[in-house]
């Protein structure tokens, strides 16, 4: 343990003294439920339809938190996650119209089925890299769609499935109590991803994603790593497929269309390939720019043919000014900026990389750096 | 050794958590900062949330100077083209009746919102619409799968949602009392079509060339219902998604069977898609095509358009038009080449009027009149619910005295308490280049002649029967005096 003395603070700073609990775990649920406290005070003070908009974001921080483990922490590309939330949704969908199970239990099907989906897709890609396996996943995110429309008895074609939200409970309204299901539905799977990259998994993913000759030298078995990575990732986009189908009220196959694959790379990379928090800012944008852009085009009275694809426009110039002002995304610059916010202030202990007091580990350090 | 170097493996793994672990935590607890502040200024910025519009009698959307209504259309994507016309004449209307003081004073304020065809989209502007703009009704929008999304919605929210822009057998659903079509249902369609095929061409071999989809599959159920299956030699279909190329397996398919007639419930691209390949293996048999697809104005110049894209010349790709020549399809209101017709001019005059923009672009074509005579529908809707307007009214107003709203259709609306369909009847014609040509800006198309009478029947037993009462006219006031 490093024990640095500590500075007097200013008042500011108090902020920089707060510490979370160590434990991965434990310090994961602290933050889920600060999370939960904040978003059930937005959510609380909201209209129906902003506490509409919020559980969107939620849905779709799933799917960008699974897409940013596999693309970010195991360098595997999808451009197929809009088929993986197919697969879930009419998995739920299906046992919604047929069956009369627990709620949870549909939910947990969706996961299933998607994460078994990311299992067949998931062996052939370990092995294809790159653009191969980019072409790949984008192949199934076309060839799916038309599956369901072919036997349009079993999924219910054009008009699709209905799917049913629990009851609200009490007096709430069902938009506050649907972003419910969904805000607890994004801190859950963000808390077990969270803990997943902090444990040995996440170590192999890493090492994977880096070197797999060195992983496998490590005795990282770099197929199943890569496979397990992929089947996570899969469950989690099954799951946000389960969500988006509840926020439509029927699951048809015009809800998954390409430019949603397309779009969650793109959210994933705004938001920062790789973080987790940062999906948060993907989905955002995921769900506001559009509007945003719709408002925009209404202030400069542009004709309907120009607005129309005014949204694709700003969301390709977001891209370009954040890869090129925080090329880690927008989660990447808003760490490095705390980082220099930090640094003016007086040096908290855990701030800058702390030197260790050993030289042994400190010459270890270096040493596995090194390989 | 190994031990020892998992010893200090252990020992870096602890340390370099340990040391990253505050910049970690910060960096979680500024993104949830971050997000609640985000939030909340989205939040502010968004128009006042929990605060409700001031409205007569607590009707959302209604105030004693106006009417707010709204809907979703696909303005870009796949189905905008020729379809983004709809609600921009609809506007025309309502603009129209704006100038002339509203309905009971009320102005008519239209917003239509761009879901690209996407249901996901469509649900969340729809609440958009409904939550937080506080429309009083969603009135003509489109598609089938985009408004199956909302139907649950709008109907657990007691939103009217009117002349949905599809002829999905659906729309008229006792579980469902707040939705209605308005245009024939494709059943319907395929009824009268199929009939005048077992009436004109007993004997002959019959192809279908269908999208595989609700349009089409209920387009085929009413063929089903006329036509004797024994005569049915080929069943092909199409996915509309995947619609790229041309339709040449399906095509060889019907010419392998000997399909003389090839009833086709297809959207313009792929009658032109299935036509071009025909006529290249040299495969003419009679098409019979539903209405969606044989909306000439949008079909001759995608044959032209088609051919010279496969390397055709410019005078190939002229004649490639006449295919069209021949053609049998059906007709539910006046076509827009009848010029003489009082409708098509009262049409043409408010559209240069108050869409002057639109008129130059689209002209009067197939989606343009269908707009003015969708809006023109739901004006007499409002004036039929009266001054008290309520979502409860307006629907009470349609069943009571929507069979006596005019329209340019052949035959009246069909509204009651238990159909929610619009008109369920048609004319079939044949397209022919010897009658009057339909004229648009992008020049002068294939004109047409009826071939039956107007027609009625149901999506049910009903059979087809001829329709013999009479065709409304314009009210003289449709158009300003400008």
């Amino acid at each position: 343990m490093p024990t640095s003395p500590r500075p007097a603070l200013g008042r500011a700073q108090w902020i920089l003294r707060l510490r979370l609990p160590t434990q991965p775990l434990v310090r994961h649920v602290v933050l889920a439920l600060g999370g939960a406290a904040i978003l059930y005070l937005i959510t609380s003070s909201l209209s129906p339809y902003n506490d509409f908009e919020v559980g969107e974001i939620a849905l779709y921080v799933i799917a960008l938190a699974g897409l940013s483990l596999l693309t970010g922490v195991n360098g595997q590309i999808s451009l197929g996650h809009g088929a993986f939330m197919a697969v879930g949704a009419y998995a739920a969908a299906l046992l919604m119209t047929h069956t009369h199970l627990n709620f949870l239990v549909e939910l947990l099907a969706s996961i299933g089925a998607a994460g078994l989906l990311g299992l067949v897709i998931g062996i052939p890609a370990t092995r294809l890299k790159g653009p191969y396996l980019a072409g790949m996943t984008l192949l199934l995110a076309l060839a799916l769609p038309p599956i369901a429309d072919k036997w349009s008895t079993t999924f219910g074609g054009d008009q699709g499935l209905t799917t049913t939200v629990p009851t609200a409970p009490g007096t709430i309204n069902p938009e506050e109590w649907l972003a419910w299901i969904q805000i607890i539905g994004a801190l859950i799977v963000l808390v077990l991803l969270a803990n997943l990259l902090r444990s040995r998994f996440g170590r192999s993913f890493r090492a994977v994603r880096d070197d797999e000759i060195a992983a496998s030298l490590s005795g990282i078995h770099v197929a199943r790593t890569k496979v397990i990575a992929f089947v996570i990732s899969a469950a989690c986009a099954g799951l946000a497929g389960a969500f988006l189908g509840l926020s439509t009220g029927v699951v048809n196959t015009g809800e998954f269309p390409l430019t949603l694959s397309i779009q969650l790379l793109a959210a994933m990379v705004l938001g920062g390939t790789g973080t987790l928090m940062g999906m948060w800012w993907g989905a955002v944008l995921l769900v506001y720019l559009p509007q945003w852009s719709t408002s925009l085009s209404g202030d400069f009275n542009l004709g309907s043919g120009a607005s129309a694809y005014l949204a694709t426009i700003i969301f390709g110039v977001v891209l370009i000014v954040v890869m090129i002002a925080a090329p880690t995304g927008i989660q990447g610059g808003l760490r490095w900026g705390w980082g220099r916010l930090s640094a003016l202030g007086p040096r908290p202990r855990f701030g800058p990389p702390s030197v260790p007091e050993r030289p042994g580990e400190a010459l270890h350090l270096s040493r596995t750096a090194e390989k | 050794m190994g031990r020892e170097y998992a010893m200090r493996k252990g020992e870096a793994m602890r340390h370099s958590k340990h040391t990253s672990m505050g910049r970690y935590g910060r960096a979680l607890l500024t993104g949830a900062l971050g997000v609640a502040l985000g939030a909340t200024t989205l939040a502010a910025c968004s128009s006042s949330p929990k605060a409700t519009t001031t409205t007569t009698a607590n009707v959302p959307g209604v105030t004693a100077t106006s009417i707010s209504i709204g809907a979703t259309v696909p303005l870009t994507g796949p189905a905008a083209p020729g379809y983004d016309e709809i609600a921009p004449a609809m506007d025309a209307v309502f603009s129209w009746v704006n100038a002339h003081g509203g309905v009971d004073g009320r102005k008519i304020n239209y917003t239509y919102l761009d879901d690209g065809y996407n249901p996901a989209n469509t649900a969340t502007l729809t609440r958009k619409l409904v939550l937080q703009d506080n429309v009083f009704a969603d009135i003509g929008s489109l598609g089938t799968p985009t408004q199956a999304a909302v139907q649950g919605f709008l109907n657990s929210q007691k939103v009217p949602q009117l002349f949905i822009e599809s002829g999905c057998n659906c729309w008229s659903d006792p579980r469902y009392p707040y939705s209605s079509g308005w245009q024939p249902p494709y059943t319907v369609e395929g009824k009268i079509l199929g009939s005048y095929i077992k009436a004109n061409f007993a004997g002959k071999k019959v192809g279908y060339l269908y999208q595989g989809d609700e349009f089409g599959n209920d387009f085929v159920k009413g063929l089903d219902m006329e036509i004797p299956s024994a005569s049915v030699v080929s069943r092909q279909s199409y996915d509309a998604a995947t619609l790229a190329g041309p339709l040449s397996n399906q095509i060889a398919a019907l010419k392998a069977a000997g399909a003389q007639v090839v009833a086709m419930a297809t959207i313009p691209a792929a009658t032109a898609l299935a036509m071009l390949p025909a006529a290249a293996i040299g495969y003419f048999p009679q098409y019979v095509i539903s209405n969606v697809g044989a909306d000439t104005p949008t079909v001759g110049p995608l044959l032209s358009s088609f051919t010279q894209k496969g390397g055709g010349s410019a005078a190939q790709a002229k004649a490639a038009t006449g295919l069209l020549n021949g053609v049998i399809t059906d007709a539910y209101f006046t076509p827009e080449a009848d010029v003489s017709n009082p409708w098509v001019q009262v049409e043409k005059k408010l559209l240069q009027d108050y869409a002057p923009s639109l008129y130059a672009k689209s002209g009067l074509d197939g989606n343009t009149q269908y707009g003015i005579a969708l809006a023109y529908t739901f004006v007499q809707a409002l004036q039929a619910a009266g001054k008290n307007l309520t979502r409860a009214g307006l629907l009470a107003a349609i069943a009571a005295h929507g069979k006596d709203f005019v329209t340019p259709g052949f035959v009246p609306l069909s509204y009651s308490s238990s159909v929610h369909f619009g008109f369920q009847g048609s004319e079939v014609i044949k397209l022919s280049s010897t009658a009057a040509p339909a004229v648009t800006p992008t020049g002068s198309w294939i004109g047409s002649t009826p071939v039956t009478p107007v027609e009625v029947t149901d999506i049910g037993s009903a059979p087809v029967t001829k329709y013999t009462g009479p065709t409304s006219t314009p009210p003289t006031n449709l158009v300003s005096t400008s």
